[in-house]
């Protein structure tokens, strides 16, 4: 319905744009559509790709184990998660494909000038992201026909690849925060350096901190499924190496990744300071500056959060002297919205802090005992770790996108003066919203009855027979 | 050659191959769309499935490789597209999604109510994105989009003859290729009727296609004349060559020939897009919308068109192996138990 509205709306808009002199702007509203379009489809393939870089090592681990000590339960793990990771990549790589549509459907502006200055990064993203394709193709489909060993090696490339995608991809999103490569006359670039612009010195903290994320949330989304058949009983082997295999990678991984995360802060504090200052809620310029967790920015400052005294000063210079960049050294049309920006960081760092505590669990337990924590939370705290990743993967990506407003490139080009000028982004949100939400519950619809009709169809050791290699 | 005339020429590459591979794909299920009931036909939604399975996800790079070659070597005119063609854009970008996660969910499904139904949505959206994306080429053959930020008409820029002719060639392209290609994949599978059935779909999509650009020249000449004038005379031979082809691919349909086929009706489609582009050479923005986008004018700075063409160069050199082993593979078409998915289209 509301497509066929902003149609009729586009007949009477129509005779407005024609004219090139006038130089259109999108509507606020529009500009919220675009932002939220982008968003919601960013948010959604985040995910995917998240498990396309994961999931193959996974699974590769696991059928190299199942090679090496000859059990069913690896290889009927590996068998599994393969399949899976077909129906996640078809959705992932579709996912992919409309965002860089979007990139000039929503944000011709931005591509229009910098299009050039970032187009090498993806140029190679496109060829990492076929050489991933046409491997898993292999793997999937030639399992029964390669010898083991070879089908093993032809599993490596996608997890190559899809490290690189994820690398190339991301460094695009760096350049954004921190734009280099180029010099700017009249309106248009000049004097492109596209490898300049791909190594930006945000290109080291944010793609390690994300490419450790796509491992961490690939890691807790899997245990997080086997993580609710053990209390009901399903403990058998291949239950818990489901469960144990995935949920340790995570788990080493996660105090890597906070320490990344540190890293990634740090890099803030001397590149992108209003940055920071936004995720702290640091108002004024100082030293002692405290730590706040939690709050709300009421009035020029976080109210009703927990202030741990300089608390930010030593965390970025190990001394309570040093002094922070605050948001009153950028003029306030400049200043990202602190509430949102404050609010996801946090999320993002207390669900890191609190899937570390619950590896640190597993780890004592294991130490102790060669086994999985007795108490009847740890399963259920371990159902959830897959939903609770997710959440701090977009958190972290709210924190980084929105703590870049208003700029799309930072200091470079706002957000309102790339987005599409054209009227009607509303009914496109919309139309994005509702394909999103009804992919996502198929694909959650499809992976559940996958799950259950493999229960259904023969319970696991006993199928491993014939469904093992040849 | 110029580095911005080789970028564009590798990036029509590229669209050839997206209109090869991934139309064949939308014609399968453009022909799924008319297998008629679940029961009658699930021979040929099978043989569709089992065509398109192994390779259909990598047919979608050659569009992300399209999209990006466009915005990194002519970012200005992948601006002025996107952004007044973006009706189209977007309903084709929601088709592919659609698509392709109907496609991944039918396979997934066992019941039958549900297979109807992802069945359904993978299909109607093979036939609407082929058609959106010709509506786009028509808006832009037609000389409709002007360079600038949505600066063209965002309804008569797709919405109009020549747009309508391109979406119709498109999904009839589309059909005829699939149609052609499962001829010859029912015949390696073993199921002769399948490929009569198939065989019968491929001449009447052929005819009706050839009928649709036979008319489309009125539509041109009173439509788009300048691309009416490209097409009679700078691109005539290719013009013509697409005409003996497809003339050519319907006789080997009629005597059976379906490998042979595929390599003429493939030489059908491709002249015709080669023979748009020298149509309108040297521009990528063809007046009247705007007189200046030229290849060389829109052209990005040397130091990038130099620095993608020679990673595309190294990347073409790393896929091309991997390529052959996949095809190669599958070509072996040794059946196995757990996983059916024998045949490789192309």
């Amino acid at each position: 319905m509301a497509l066929v509205f902003s149609l009729n709306g586009y007949v009477m808009f129509t005779g407005h744009v024609s004219h090139r002199m006038v130089v259109p702007r999108a509507s606020p509203i529009d500009l919220f559509a675009a932002r939220e379009q982008m968003a919601i489809s960013l948010g959604w393939h985040v995910i995917l790709a998240c498990l396309g870089v994961g999931m193959p090592a996974l699974t590769l681990f696991a059928e190299w184990r199942g090679l090496r000590t000859g059990e069913d339960a690896y290889r009927l793990l590996a068998r599994r998660w393969a399949e899976a990771m077909g129906v996640l990549f078809a959705v992932g790589a579709v996912s992919g494909t409309i965002l860089s549509f979007e990139m000039g459907l929503l944000w011709p502006g931005m591509m229009s000038r910098y299009g050039q200055v970032i187009g090498l990064p993806f140029t190679l993203e496109g060829i990492a992201f076929f050489i991933e394709a046409i491997f898993l193709g292999i793997y999937l489909y030639a399992w029964d026909r390669l010898p083991p060993r070879q089908h093993l090696l032809s599993g490596i490339p996608i997890v190559v690849a899809g490290v690189c995608s994820a690398f190339f991809v991301v460094t695009a999103n760096a350049w954004m925060n921190q734009p280099r490569g180029f010099d700017l006359a009249n309106g248009t670039v000049t004097a492109v350096d596209p490898w300049a612009a791909m190594f930006n010195p945000a290109t080291p903290p944010e793609t390690i901190h994300m490419i450790l994320a796509a491992f961490m949330v690939t890691g807790f989304v899997i245990a997080s499924v086997y993580a609710v058949a053990l209390p009901r009983g399903r403990r058998d082997r291949y239950h818990r190496l489901g469960f144990l295999i995935p949920f340790t990678a995570a788990a080493i991984i996660t105090p890597v990744q906070i320490a990344a995360g540190d890293y990634a802060a740090r890099f803030l504090a001397t590149n992108q300071p209003t940055k920071l200052a936004a995720i702290e809620g640091v108002y004024h310029t100082g030293s002692h500056i405290p730590l706040t967790v939690a709050g709300i920015p009421v009035g020029g400052q976080l109210r009703y959060g927990l202030e741990i005294p300089d608390g930010l000063s030593l965390l970025v210079g190990y001394s309570p002297n040093t002094v922070i960049t605050g948001l009153d050294q950028v003029p306030v049309a400049n200043r990202p919205p602190v509430g949102v920006v404050h609010l996801s960081f946090d999320i993002m760092v207390g669900i890191g802090v609190a899937l570390l505590l619950l590896g640190s669990w597993l780890g004592l337990s294991w130490w102790r005992r060669r086994d999985l924590p007795r108490s009847r939370w740890f399963p259920r705290a371990a159902s959830v770790t897959g939903i609770a990743a997710c959440c701090a993967l977009e958190a972290g990506w709210v924190t980084t996108e929105v703590g870049r407003q208003p700029w799309i490139v930072w200091g470079q080009m706002r957000t309102a003066d790339a987005v599409n000028p054209a009227p009607g982004l509303v009914a496109g949100l919309l139309a994005v919203l509702a394909v999103y939400v009804v992919m996502t519950i198929g694909t959650v619809y499809v992976l559940r009855r996958m799950a259950r009709s493999h229960r259904l169809v023969a319970p696991p050791v006993q199928d491993a027979g014939d469904g093992g290699e040849r | 050659m110029s580095l911005a005339q080789w970028s564009i020429t590798v990036l029509w590459i590229g669209l050839t191959l997206y209109v090869l591979l991934a139309g064949a794909d939308f014609g399968a299920g453009f022909w799924d769309l008319f297998a008629g009931t679940s029961r009658g036909g699930r021979p040929q939604r099978e043989l569709i499935e089992h065509s398109i399975g192994p390779v259909w996800e990598a047919n979608h790079v050659w569009l992300i490789f399209v999209i990006v070659l466009l915005w990194t070597a002519f970012p200005t005119v992948f601006a002025a597209v996107m952004s007044t063609l973006y009706i189209p854009l977007t309903l084709a970008a929601l088709g592919i999604i659609v698509r392709g996660a109907a496609f991944a969910f039918r396979k997934a499904s066992d019941q039958l109510g549900q297979q109807r139904l992802f069945g359904a949505a993978f299909a109607l959206s093979s036939v609407l994105t082929p058609f959106f994306f010709g509506t786009v080429a028509g808006g832009i053959a037609s000389g409709r989009v002007p360079i600038g930020l949505a600066a063209g008409n965002l309804r008569t820029s797709w919405y109009n003859p020549t747009s309508v002719l391109g979406g119709t060639i498109a999904v009839g392209a589309a059909a005829y290729l699939a149609a052609t290609y499962l001829c010859a994949d029912a015949m390696r599978e073993g199921q002769r009727e399948l490929a009569e059935a198939f065989r019968r779909r491929a001449l009447v999509s052929g005819i009706v296609l050839g009928v649709v650009a036979l008319s489309g020249i009125a539509v041109l000449s009173a439509d788009a004349p300048r691309l009416f004038d490209g097409l009679t005379h700078r691109a005539l031979p290719l013009v013509i060559v697409s005409a003996i082809a497809g003339v050519a691919s319907l006789l080997l349909v009629l005597r059976r020939r379906y490998l042979l086929v595929r390599i003429t009706a493939a030489l059908a489609v491709t002249t015709v897009l080669w023979g748009w582009a020298l149509a309108q050479y040297p521009y990528l923005l063809p007046p009247p919308a705007t007189t200046n986008a030229t290849i060389t004018a829109s052209a990005a700075t040397p130091a990038v068109l130099s620095a993608t063409l020679t990673a595309l160069a190294i990347g073409t050199a790393l896929l091309i192996p991997s390529l052959l082993w996949l095809f190669l593979l599958f070509q072996r078409g040794q059946r196995s138990d757990e996983y059916q998915q024998p045949t490789p289209s192309r």
